[in-house]
């Protein structure tokens, strides 16, 4: 009876949900949406493409345009870190005793496997303003390697120290760059550098600069989540 | 109906249905993988939407983070009732 009670729930919201947003003037067809009328039509001309250097639109609006926003992002995402350090976090810490004890097929395949997968974060990374990612989906991969090599080892504890400290000075160095655009061109993020050819690895300006600081950034401080998630306070 | 909408539809079928199912099994863990898979179709549905981007930052969080961070927090939950 309960079942058959949240199933109706269920359907019955897909349905309004779907009736809500079924062709009204929010919600049109898929692939009909007229661009001009949800973002400013300056942002898609060809010139300021150029001007901007990215080939991907989304970054070049996310850090180009909306620079001081994505500082916001990273402040929010530190806030939720220190959050989450302040309930778990304390002096003496020890790995989580979870009764699992990680095999040997584990552990070879997740030595194999980390270097996969840091040298497609760094991609990520690398390329987030040529092909969709960036800093943000890149750092959190960073993380997921961390988590990765806590799981192939149960006596494993990463670097906490280091980890603050990159996040710190990544942190920094963001605004240090937002300040520089202050001092070489006229307003705070704004690009300084030379734009180069839409499309080629080293082009678009302080983007790439700002995404790797942001993809360090991020990975350490999901880094220290996942340790914090993961270490309990030693009992005396 | 195009191939395109087909698709569309099952994903979308799928997804209502992967969400009852998370929130109505009755261990935890099993609602856990739910959502797993849950960030895992939204992925495909972003994919269909044209957003490579958020696409990306879905798989990556949603269905690799998260799960991890709640089976952890599960597995020492179940440590501190067996003590």
């Amino acid at each position: 009876m309960r079942k058959l009670f949240g199933l109706l729930i269920t359907i019955a919201l897909g349905v309004m949900i779907i009736l809500a947003l079924d062709k009204t003037s929010a919600f049109p067809k898929f692939g009909e949406v007229d661009l001009q009328e949800r973002i400013s039509s300056q942002y898609l001309t060809e010139e300021n493409i150029e001007m901007v250097g990215s080939a991907n639109i989304v970054t070049a609006i996310v850090v180009g345009y909306r620079g001081f926003d994505t500082l916001g992002e990273v402040t929010v995402l530190f806030i939720s870190a220190l959050g989450v350090a302040f309930i778990f976090g304390g002096t003496k810490q020890k790995r989580l005793d979870l009764k699992f004890k990680p095999n040997f097929m584990l552990r070879v395949g997740s030595n194999v496997l980390l270097g996969i997968i840091l040298v497609t974060s760094l991609y990520i990374i690398l390329h987030g303003h040529l092909t969709p990612g960036g800093g943000f989906p890149g750092g959190a991969i960073i993380a997921s390697s961390v988590l990765l090599l806590y799981l192939a080892d149960d006596k494993f504890r990463s670097n906490v120290k280091g980890f603050k400290l990159m996040e710190g000075i990544a942190g920094s160095i963001f605004v240090v760059v937002g300040l520089l655009g202050l001092i070489f061109a006229t307003a705070f993020l704004e690009n300084f550098l030379p734009v180069g050819t839409v499309g080629q690895l080293l082009s678009a300006g302080i983007i790439p600069i700002i995404y790797v600081l942001i993809g360090l950034k991020v990975g350490s401080e999901i880094a220290g989540v996942v340790d914090n998630f993961l270490t309990e306070e030693e009992s005396a | 109906m195009t191939f395109f909408e087909i698709i569309s539809l099952v994903i979308g079928i799928l997804l209502l249905a992967i969400a009852f199912m998370a929130i109505n099994s009755k261990k935890l863990i099993n609602s856990v993988l739910f959502l797993s898979a849950l960030s895992m179709l939204a992925v495909v549905a972003f994919v269909l939407m044209r957003a490579p981007d958020v696409a990306i930052t879905e798989a990556v969080i949603g269905s690799g983070l998260v799960t991890a961070l709640f089976v952890f927090t599960l597995l020492s939950l179940k440590r501190r009732e067996s003590e």
